[in-house]
């Protein structure tokens, strides 16, 4: 009988990479998820309330109701991914029970541990986390994570953390690439990762998981802006469904990502998408506030 | 064998999904590659790879950007198309739900996710006829069942279950697990020894005069 593996980090790595060039969109509901998969969303995030509007309601945000999740699962073909906190290795058990595709160890819903992140290899379902630079995304490679995302800062519709985020992987990857193996010890030290991934990235010269862009997407020059500056693919949360016109800027930034470096499909792709969702600008909110610094 | 291998261009269509993986491996192998987004990128390939994604977003997109007739066109014209997992579901003569719309260019039939959601998604050692005797590793990720096959399918891989997992139909060629995600480049050769051979024939009947109708 010939051995049949499941729960490998090969298949858990390897359903990332079926994303790539794809947008996962945040839903709320059976119709949000539908509208976004007739669009051509590549998976949905499985959520009660989107991430601009946690970030108005305050209080603790929790994983979403598995009634919920289940409802949209029965309801679209595409892949379903749902949030736990940071660490709430329980919440991860209830998602993999309920069957999700993918699970997100998200800073968006308030951390239930602020030290610890979930040991992520023990699961079956493989895992996405944020990061905002280099070190927190191996460290995340390192505890099991398939799938890494930027933080950027969610629900603001400001894309300007994304970019950050983004630029500091790749500088850092850029820096590795022309390090002497004789610093690589003192440079692994210094991110608080381990000597191997940190040599298996430089040999790969990227993130030896797929990376995608998130937090503050909300047009399509948005997420070529992304892709341009080297994503693998893009989350896009509050950006769809608080617009004027989800269907449409789904549709859009969906071509966006596959064009993202055709500047004429992009303009053309732009046009009449009614109102962008309002946003906040990051730089305006109170340091207590941000979503991003929830973990290191 | 190896023939026009060498000068072989290959298109792999990067409307969406691990297009990447396929145009590392065709590097690997020393073969010409293009990145295949809007109709006119599929000039002078010789071949096209329809990589791994979603089935739905690749229609979805294969629609809006008019790429369904073209690749029918380079399949009707003799040459090598190869579908792998959601690239097997575009190839389908039918598929067992309304979404995606597949092209129809194989005589078989496929159930999208038939083995589960992600939980399932698994990996075995596969023996492959034509590719050598070592077992090839194959990686299944929410991977499309092969529930009916036509006369004209050559079956060249099966699990122990009985369902076929790669199959071949003169120049096409269609697999449910990912060859792309493993460091064998066994299957991508099969292919290009396919693309070779008929880009061969289509040079020698443009050499024995006008091309006909």
């Amino acid at each position: 009988m010939v051995d049949v593996l499941t729960g490998t980090f090969a298949v858990k790595s390897g359903h990332a990479q079926m994303l790539k060039g794809g947008v996962i969109m945040d839903v709320v509901n059976p119709e949000q998820a539908k509208i976004a998969e007739e669009n051509g969303a590549v998976a949905v995030m499985a959520l009660e309330r989107v991430p601009a509007d946690i970030r108005a309601d305050g209080g603790v945000a929790r994983m979403t109701d598995p009634s919920v999740i289940c409802a949209i699962m029965d309801t679209v073909s595409i892949p379903v991914m749902a949030k736990c906190r940071i660490g709430h290795f329980v919440e991860a058990q209830v998602l993999e029970a309920l069957g999700v595709d993918y699970v997100d160890e998200s800073e968006v819903l308030t951390p239930a541990d602020e030290t610890h992140h979930v040991w992520k290899h023990d699961f079956t379902v493989p895992f996405v986390c944020g990061c905002r630079d280099l070190g927190e995304a191996l460290r995340r490679i390192s505890e099991g994570a398939a799938m890494i995302r930027t933080k950027g800062e969610a629900g603001t519709g400001d894309v300007v953390e994304a970019v950050r985020h983004m630029r500091s992987v790749q500088d850092s990857i850029r820096k590795l690439q022309n390090m002497p193996d004789d610093e690589l010890v003192v440079e692994a030290r210094n991110l608080g990762v381990s000597l191997d991934l940190l040599v298996q990235t430089r040999e790969q010269g990227r993130l030896p998981v797929v990376n995608f862009a998130a937090g503050g997407v909300a047009t399509p020059a948005d997420a070529s802006l992304m892709m341009q500056l080297g994503a693998d693919g893009v989350f896009v949360g509050s950006g769809i469904f608080k617009s004027g016109d989800p269907a449409s800027r789904a549709h859009a930034i969906v071509q966006s990502v596959t064009h993202y470096n055709d500047p004429k499909i992009l303009a053309e792709v732009s046009k009449d998408l009614g109102e962008a969702m309002v946003g906040i600008s990051a730089r305006t909110i109170p340091e207590d506030e941000l979503l991003a610094p929830r973990s290191r | 064998m190896m023939g026009r291998q060498g000068k072989l261009k290959i298109g792999v269509l990067a409307i969406q999904g691990d297009f990447a993986e396929h145009i590392a491996a065709l590097n690997r192998l020393g073969i010409e590659s293009r990145e295949v987004r809007l109709p006119d990128h599929l000039e002078g390939m010789d071949g096209l790879i329809i990589p791994g994604g979603e089935s739905t977003t690749l229609s979805r997109l294969m629609d809006l950007y008019h790429l369904r007739e073209p690749i029918a066109g380079m399949a009707r014209e003799g040459k090598a198309v190869w579908g792998t997992c959601a690239g097997m579901i575009m190839l389908a003569r039918e598929i067992t739900e309304d979404d995606p719309v597949p092209m129809g260019l194989m005589d078989i039939g496929v159930h999208r996710n038939a083995y589960g959601r992600q939980v399932d998604s698994f990996e075995q050692d596969l023996e492959i006829a034509g590719i050598g005797p070592e077992p090839f590793h194959g990686i299944f990720i929410r991977a499309p069942k092969i529930i009916r096959v036509g006369e004209d399918i050559e079956v060249l891989a099966s699990i122990p279950s009985g369902e076929p997992v790669a199959v071949r139909q003169g120049s096409l060629l269609a697999t449910s697990f990912h060859p792309e995600l493993t460091a064998d480049t066994r299957f991508h050769e099969q292919f290009l020894r396919i693309a070779s051979l008929t880009a061969g024939e289509m040079d020698s009947r443009r050499g024995g005069g006008p091309e006909q109708p």
